[in-house]
């Protein structure tokens, strides 16, 4: 989709250019809480290239939220192999820092890695315009919306400069009027910036309108139980008929992975 | 400016009606001047002594302000210190706990043979006093940083310095400036016992030793002493307050404050 129209804004090609799709490959996760084991995800296979953009979904507990953290080699699998280039999260709560300024915390992945303040801050507002931030650059997380937050929390996964993004259910907390506006905003950012991205999340309307692929897990342990390709022209609305009804594909294989 | 008037009237209404009760009891019991002083007999050695108040005032004001920061800057390194290993905290905690019940007198004399009659051996008894609430909000704080925010800082390639430097040092540091007002609390007082306990070659000795020296035949002046220190303590108390909402505008008002 996003290859011809190549990333603007973004840094480290060196990273990014050579191959930015994933491969997982037969993964399982276990591992040990308040002494009991839990397996998370049981034998996961799963692919992107680069610049496409992966939909999870899955019920709750089905391990979505483990497999981001083995992308991002926050954890490593106990089986399989995994090959990624290096991913950036995007957490489900948004995680900024309650003492930066929006924009700052924007920048923090550019100040870690050791841009000067002023640069990092100059970058970061310009991304804040695209994203519908304009004004808002020094106000403290405390003070912005709910759909605000996130798009700060994007912009700083956005400026990381890493190929893949993991988004773990990045609009799970919003209303559905600001959710609808803020995927039809990931759309448009996406087709500009050519990252490859794995979306996490519950909704299967939201996983069919944005993504190339669509993943469904079983509830836990986590197997793919079906794996959809959305051939439908962009941008994409909840109402087209093609969505539909590939979403009643999709829920039929949440369906029957749930009662296997 | 009225609204901050309105906010100080109870306060000063309160202090009001104890002055007033006090000076009543005073001259219905016939109680004497040197047990007990009434109001306007220690207003009158305010005025009076004004100026050897105020020059014992500052020697003591300077104790307070340098002690508490060392305080401060001590527990706060300790703190980290106590953060970052786990093997240092089983170490020093019950030690920190422990020096808290040391009675100063007992330290003094070898403070002094250390370090002389200045000004530094009584800095070190203001800090013992004081740094044992900054190193237990510290470090409350430090342990309170959400733990995903390590796990985020990871996946940005945060080394372990910026992780403590982007998040968990300011997430410190509204609770080090809580525990910097639980210690002032005690800090005035601190000076007083460090003033009594280690001697001093200046020219004035502070109003610790100053109200030490009057109680038995300048009881006013005393008094009149005490209410500076009264009134220092509540000072720096709103200072500190005012400090933190410029430091860490981002956190919560915590009871107290001057709203």
């Amino acid at each position: 989709m996003a290859t011809e129209l190549q990333s603007r804004t973004q840094p480290s090609p060196s990273r990014a250019a050579s191959c930015g799709g994933i491969l997982i490959e037969n993964v399982s996760r276990t591992y040990a809480r308040a002494g009991s084991r839990v397996e998370a995800l049981d034998g996961v296979s799963l692919r992107a290239s680069h610049g496409e953009v992966l939909a999870v979904v899955g019920p709750s507990g089905c391990g979505k939220t483990t497999l981001l953290e083995l992308l991002c080699r926050l954890q490593p699998p106990d089986r399989g192999t995994i090959r990624c280039p290096p991913a950036a999260l995007m957490p489900q709560r948004d995680l900024l820092l309650p003492w930066l300024s929006a924009v700052d915390n924007a920048a923090l992945a550019l100040r870690i890695a050791g841009v000067a303040r002023a640069p990092a801050r100059d970058r970061a507002t310009a991304l804040f315009a695209e994203v519908g931030l304009a004004g808002f650059e020094h106000v403290r997380p405390g003070e912005l919306s709910g759909g605000m937050r996130q798009r700060v929390a994007f912009v700083r996964t956005l400026l990381s400069g890493k190929p893949v993004l993991c988004l773990d259910e990045p609009f799970g907390a919003l209303d559905a009027i600001t959710r609808s506006e803020m995927q039809e905003w990931l759309e448009r950012t996406l087709a500009r910036e050519a990252r490859t991205v794995v979306l996490v999340t519950h909704d299967v309307e939201e996983a069919i309108v944005l993504a190339d692929r669509v993943a469904v897990l079983s509830p836990r342990p986590g197997r793919v139980t079906a794996q959809l390709d959305v051939h439908i022209d962009r941008p994409r609305t909840r109402t087209d008929s093609a969505v539909i009804a590939l979403r009643e594909e999709a829920l039929g294989a949440l369906e029957a992975g749930r009662s296997r | 400016m009225s609204s901050r008037i309105e906010r100080a009237a109870p306060a000063v209404l309160l202090a009001l009606v104890l002055l007033g009760a006090w000076e009543l009891y005073v001259d219905l019991a016939g109680v004497q001047a040197d047990l007990l002083p009434a109001p306007h007999g220690v207003a009158r050695a305010l005025w009076e002594n004004a100026g050897l108040l105020a020059r014992n005032f500052a020697v003591t004001a300077e104790e307070v302000v340098l002690g508490l920061g060392l305080a401060l800057a001590g527990g706060f390194v300790l703190a980290v210190a106590i953060h970052m290993s786990p093997l240092l905290r089983r170490a020093v905690y019950p030690l920190a706990v422990g020096s808290q019940a040391v009675p100063i007198p007992v330290i003094g004399v070898l403070l002094v043979f250390w370090w002389g009659f200045g000004l530094f051996p009584k800095l070190v008894v203001i800090a013992l006093i004081c740094f044992f609430p900054v190193v237990v909000t510290t470090v409350d704080g430090l342990r309170a940083v959400d733990p995903d925010q390590p796990k985020l800082l990871r996946t940005l390639d945060a080394t372990r310095w910026q992780a403590f430097r982007f998040a968990e040092l300011p997430a410190a540091l509204p609770a080090a400036l809580s525990g910097a007002r639980i210690a002032l609390a005690v800090g005035v007082i601190g000076a007083f016992i460090a003033e009594t306990t280690t001697p001093t070659s200046g020219a004035y000795p502070g109003l610790g030793r100053e109200i030490i020296t009057d109680v038995n035949f300048q009881t006013s002046r005393a008094y009149a002493g005490t209410v500076v220190l009264f009134a220092f303590a509540i000072v720096c108390f709103y200072a500190l307050a005012l400090a933190q909402r410029r430091l860490a505008p981002w956190s919560a008002q915590p009871q107290g404050d001057p709203h």
